[in-house]
């Protein structure tokens, strides 16, 4: 018998990441013939845990106390304490894209005698290994990986992939205890960025400012625009960099990997790491000067144009056509 | 204390895409005219380990380690000119892309090495990823193979009371975290930890810094499966890929025609989503 597990972390919940991590996993359970198993470290809500249980076979939640404020060392430890508890029989253990996830990955895989692989796009089965597809070369070549021992552990980006489909009956759960350490790094403190709206990540419209702004001011413009249509604000790393925005506005191989709908890059020449953490946005507009920037190979429409002649009309239209 | 930073030397990222070829016997990028350079994150890792010294009042030795061709010592150099006291470059032999689980063996035996000579690093400083492959595992396997604590994404290192003040950078905000040596952390770049630029006498300094030398049989690791390194992945295709697309792009005698036109199209995407 060999299943596949997808491993969820508690105080993130059943959020999107993890619908999309699930969903690889039950195609890649289908694939071998085996169950899904959903291992959740810490204690979640218990509408996670429901719904959970409505995508996978089988639910094995850590819940102890200690697991509810993420601490690397002991998040690694449960991880691996439920992978036995699980029954151990995984071909893969499939993660999002979030930073805990990202950092576990690697040291899960060694723990357990498997392979490790970040940000596979999509994944599947070739008979004992499994093949990973992701970006290399900072986004100018897709590269396939085939990891040689079982089990693969793969952190996922994860909203790319459809959600789980629910099953007729409700998975099983069960809840374990663990034996945890005192962790000697310790996680004192938490300056969570302030953040209007949603998450990028989460994002259906992203309004995007580049180096191409040349300076802080013009996201104002840009904010009237992004609240025109109800977008979020992302920039390039150039931006960023540049202190012009907060850096957790960043999208990009270094940033965040956004997948919206609507992504408008304004200013923005569309180097490949930046194309790297755009490029599952379903459609994609530009606004640039240079009508030879790379960014116009990969939108669907756009405008050759100053974006200061531009924006204000569009924001202006596009109010008009809400009102 | 002792810190210790690893590098790794890759070609320029910054080679534009219409020069990007694939070789693909080598199932890897051509070299064609790009430089070799010392990875982005890396050097962060050897400012951050730079300013974690200035801050603890000198008394920090910082040593630079790297797995690589003998034209890696360039990057080596070039930290000891950033003011890094002494290198190591263990030869690599065989695959020119080992997988994380062969680099992390020959680190952590280097390490070894390097501690039974010196005493134990305090802190280890690996970059998050590499900007060729990126794949960013071998900071995890490694502080498994040591069998050290690690936290990821960190980008300052302050002293403390007996142990080390981390701040790392996480998908929702800034974390603060207290490590106690010996650990090992992942680098990624903020904009103070921006690689400085070697002074004229310090990189003439750089080359009256110890570098020494090290081969696998030195390490007791001169196995087919090191060489090999492809234990526990390796590439099985890689390919440039073709998705530029056709961009259909506002037309019309005027801005406001052309602005219009643009107008529509957003909104029938964002009326769409609903």
């Amino acid at each position: 018998m060999a299943n596949v597990a997808v491993c969820v972390l508690g105080s993130l919940g059943y959020d999107r990441a993890a619908q999309g991590a699930a969903g690889a996993g039950r195609a890649l359970a289908e694939s071998v013939g085996g169950e899904l198993h959903a291992l959740v470290i810490g204690p979640a809500g218990d509408d996670a845990v429901a719904a959970l249980a409505t995508v996978a076979d089988r639910v094995v939640v850590g819940a102890n106390e200690e697991l509810r404020d993420y601490q690397p060392e002991q998040a690694l430890q449960a991880a691996e304490q439920l992978h036995a508890a699980g029954g151990g029989d995984y071909v893969a253990v499939l993660l999002s894209n979030d930073t805990y996830s990202q950092e576990i990955a690697p040291r899960l895989a060694h723990r357990l005698g498997g392979s490790s692989m970040a940000d596979a796009a999509a994944i599947r089965m070739d008979g004992d290994h499994l093949l990973a597809q992701r970006t290399a070369y900072g986004g100018k070549a897709i590269s396939i990986y085939r990891l040689k021992k079982q089990p693969a552990v793969v952190w996922l980006r994860a909203r790319g992939f459809e959600p789980a489909p629910g099953q007729q009956s409700a998975g099983e759960v069960t809840s374990v205890d663990l034996a945890l350490d005192a962790p000697r790094i310790r996680i004192t403190g938490r300056e969570v960025a302030e953040q209007e709206g949603v998450r990028l990540e989460d994002a259906q419209i992203i309004v995007s400012g580049g180096r191409g702004l040349g300076g802080p001011e013009p996201f104002q413009e840009l904010k009237r625009l992004a609240d025109s249509i109800g977008a979020e604000q992302g920039a390039s790393r150039a931006a960023c960099d540049a202190g012009w925005v907060p850096p957790n506005w960043q999208v990009g191989q270094t940033g965040k990997k956004v997948a919206p709908e609507l992504y408008i890059a304004i200013a923005i020449s569309g180097a490949s790491q930046h194309l790297l953490g755009m490029g599952d946005s379903k459609v994609v507009a530009a606004i640039n000067t240079d009508a030879d920037a790379p960014i116009f190979k990969h939108c669907s429409f756009g405008i050759v144009e100053d974006y200061k002649a531009v924006v204000p009309l569009l924001t202006e239209k596009l109010q008009a056509i809400a009102r | 204390m002792r810190v210790l930073v690893c590098l790794k030397q890759i070609l320029d990222p910054d080679v534009p895409a219409r020069d990007f070829q694939i070789d693909p016997d080598a199932r890897a990028a051509r070299r064609g005219g790009a430089n070799l350079v010392t990875n982005i994150f890396c050097e962060n890792a050897v400012e951050t380990a730079l300013q974690f010294r200035e801050a603890a009042g000198g008394d920090v030795k910082i040593t630079a380690l790297c797995y690589g061709e003998s034209s890696a010592e360039d990057c080596l150099r070039k930290a000891m000119a950033m003011t890094v006291e002494e290198a190591c470059l263990v030869e690599r032999d065989g695959s020119t892309n080992p997988d994380a689980a062969a680099v992390g063996r020959v680190l952590a035996a280097a390490i070894r090495r390097l501690e039974q000579d010196g005493g134990p690093f305090d802190a280890v400083l690996v970059g998050r990823e590499s900007g060729d492959w990126g794949v960013g595992q071998t900071g995890g396997v490694l502080a498994e193979e040591l069998g050290r604590p690690a936290l990821g994404f960190v980008e300052s290192l302050q002293p403390g009371n007996g142990s080390v003040t981390l701040r790392r950078q996480t998908d929702v905000g800034i974390e603060v975290a207290e490590a106690e040596p010996p650990f090992l952390v992942t680098i990624t770049n903020n904009e103070d930890n921006v690689p400085r630029i070697p002074k004229t006498r310090d990189v003439m300094m750089s080359y009256r810094k110890p570098l020494q030398k090290l081969n696998l049989a030195d390490l007791e690791l001169d196995s087919e499966e090191i060489r090999a390194g492809s234990s526990i992945f390796e590439v099985e295709e890689i390919f440039i890929p073709a998705d530029e697309v056709e961009c259909e792009l506002a037309e019309g005698d005027t801005l406001e025609e052309r602005v219009d036109q643009l107008a529509t199209r957003i909104h029938e995407v964002v009326a769409s989503i609903g």
